[in-house]
């Protein structure tokens, strides 16, 4: 076993629990459409999403050489960076998952490192226009590549299979979209189970306890292979909710054109080379398969809420991040104040989602619902303005004719 | 800055043709084996035949995804 020392410790412990966040909140990603149309029991298909997880760990043998794809300067960075990097996008990811709303693991990450770097080295270790080209523009392209071919994709199936029965057909799409999902699963555990190996890798070869260019340790491989897996396992049933339910209704086949939409935008993406977002993918794809049915809606004040969050992760990671790194740069007391502030954050999360749990249970409740855990969420985590009276900050006045029922605040 | 225009539109065209020809073909297997049972003899063998072509499709689709994931 290598020399280990605690601040590494930590930074490994730490960038498994990302990892695990990171399971937990991408669930959705691969299952919510199979869930929300019955096409797998909900246990069922969080099982098989975190057996594919934890496949999909071990099938690729390249390593993410950089974790932040040149976005930082990763030359002569920190394990404190790390490790503040971490905190940030841990707590966002959590924050998300109170609200219910999907959003980017990856981004939160970068975000996390961005915030750190910055405030460890100043802006010059941040390569901007990277941002641009790695992060901004592929969350405005992302949603509308995957959604264009699913409304498409709707379109065309709702008129091949005009003149059959819905009853008839429905099992097959079923199957077909266990398959899709299948596949987003598997492309998941590969991607971003690499992301955590490498960085932990990293944190080894900065903290001199591996050489340089080494090829992550078997018990790396095999412990973010593990954390992401139970992180899928255990189900982020909130987003999942959204994401099946919130954002649209879906029938049988426009789930399984969402899926599908999502698997070849996502193998597209990474196998050309114009990474896209996995979350940013699936939300567009289920939105463009609703739109893709005569007749169908999508809850625009939901997906607001969702763009509103794609759009903050960046610099709410960030923040948290620089201030991580703040308090890690003032000697080993900052680094344990530090991590006793991410449990305790966690926590407060945690305890504040049993308020209104979503669970395997109600997860395909109807949004009504859901809109009511959300604006509580949005409530009880931010300070309400004065008077009694507390509005959600989802733009009421968006609401059309298709949106949901206008959803304030029943604290 | 140096956005690579070229990649992103591969990848649209890419997912789009290959998304629309996926569903098309699932749908087109899925709607003949609905009309087998209406159908009779040879009209129903045939139905039946070109439904597994368009799953066997779909299925060298599904297991070309995972070979690139793997790769």
């Amino acid at each position: 076993m290598e020399h280990i020392t605690l601040l590494l410790g930590i930074v490994i412990v730490t960038a498994l629990v990302f990892d695990f966040t990171n399971g937990f909140h991408d669930t959705a990603n691969a299952m919510a459409t199979t869930i929300s149309t019955g096409a797998l029991k909900p246990k069922a298909a969080v099982a098989m999403s975190a057996t594919l997880n934890l496949v999909g760990a071990f099938l690729s043998v390249e390593v993410a050489k950089t974790i932040s794809g040149g976005i930082i300067n990763e030359q002569g960075i920190r394990v404190e960076v790390i490790f503040a990097a971490l905190v940030g996008a841990i707590l966002w990811n959590l924050l998300t998952w109170l609200l219910g709303l999907p959003s980017s693991s990856s981004h939160a990450l970068f975000g996390g490192l961005i915030g750190a770097a910055v405030s460890s080295a100043g802006w010059s270790a941040v390569n901007g226009s990277t941002v641009v080209t790695k992060v901004l523009l592929p969350a405005v392209a992302a949603p509308i590549v995957a959604g264009l071919a699913a409304m498409l994709a709707t379109r065309l199936s709702y008129v091949i299979g005009s003149r059959t029965d819905d009853r008839a057909t429905a099992k097959g799409y079923r199957a077909g979209s266990i398959a899709s999902a299948g596949l987003v699963s598997l492309a998941h555990g590969t991607n971003d189970a690499q992301k955590t190996m490498g960085i932990i890798t990293l944190a080894l070869v900065t903290g001199g306890a591996i050489a340089p260019g080494s090829n992550p340790p078997t018990w790396v491989v095999v412990s973010a292979g593990l954390a992401i897996a139970l992180g899928t396992y255990l189900g982020g049933w909130r987003i999942i909710r959204t994401l099946g339910k919130g954002l649209t209704d879906l029938a049988p086949q426009q789930g399984f054109a969402a899926q599908t939409s999502a698997a070849a935008a996502i193998l597209a993406s990474s196998h050309i080379g114009f990474s896209l977002s996995t979350t940013q993918v699936c939300s567009g794809a289920v939105m463009g398969a609703g739109l893709g049915r005569k007749g169908g809606v999508v809850r625009w004040s939901t997906a607001t809420r969702m763009f509103v969050a794609w759009g903050l992760t960046l610099p709410a990671a960030g923040l948290v991040g620089a201030g991580a790194e703040f308090l890690t740069k003032q000697g080993t007391w900052g680094t344990i104040i530090t991590g006793v502030l991410l449990v305790s954050g966690a926590g407060v999360i945690w305890t504040l989602s049993r308020r209104r749990p979503v669970t395997v249970d109600n997860v395909n409740d109807v949004e009504s619902e859901s809109a009511g855990v959300v604006t509580t969420a949005i409530a009880a985590v931010i300070p309400p303005p004065a008077g009694p009276v507390v509005t959600a900050p989802a733009p009421d006045r968006n609401s059309g004719p298709t949106a949901e029922p206008t959803s304030h605040a029943t604290v | 800055m140096n956005i690579d225009w070229a990649a992103l539109g591969s990848v649209f065209g890419v997912s789009l043709v290959v998304t629309v020809a996926l569903v098309g073909l699932f749908t087109l297997g899925v709607v003949s084996l609905t009309k087998k049972e209406s159908a009779r003899g040879g009209t129903a063998a045939l139905a039946v035949t070109g439904a597994y072509a368009c799953f066997a499709a779909c299925a060298a689709a599904v297991g070309y995804g995972i070979f690139l994931i793997v790769s």
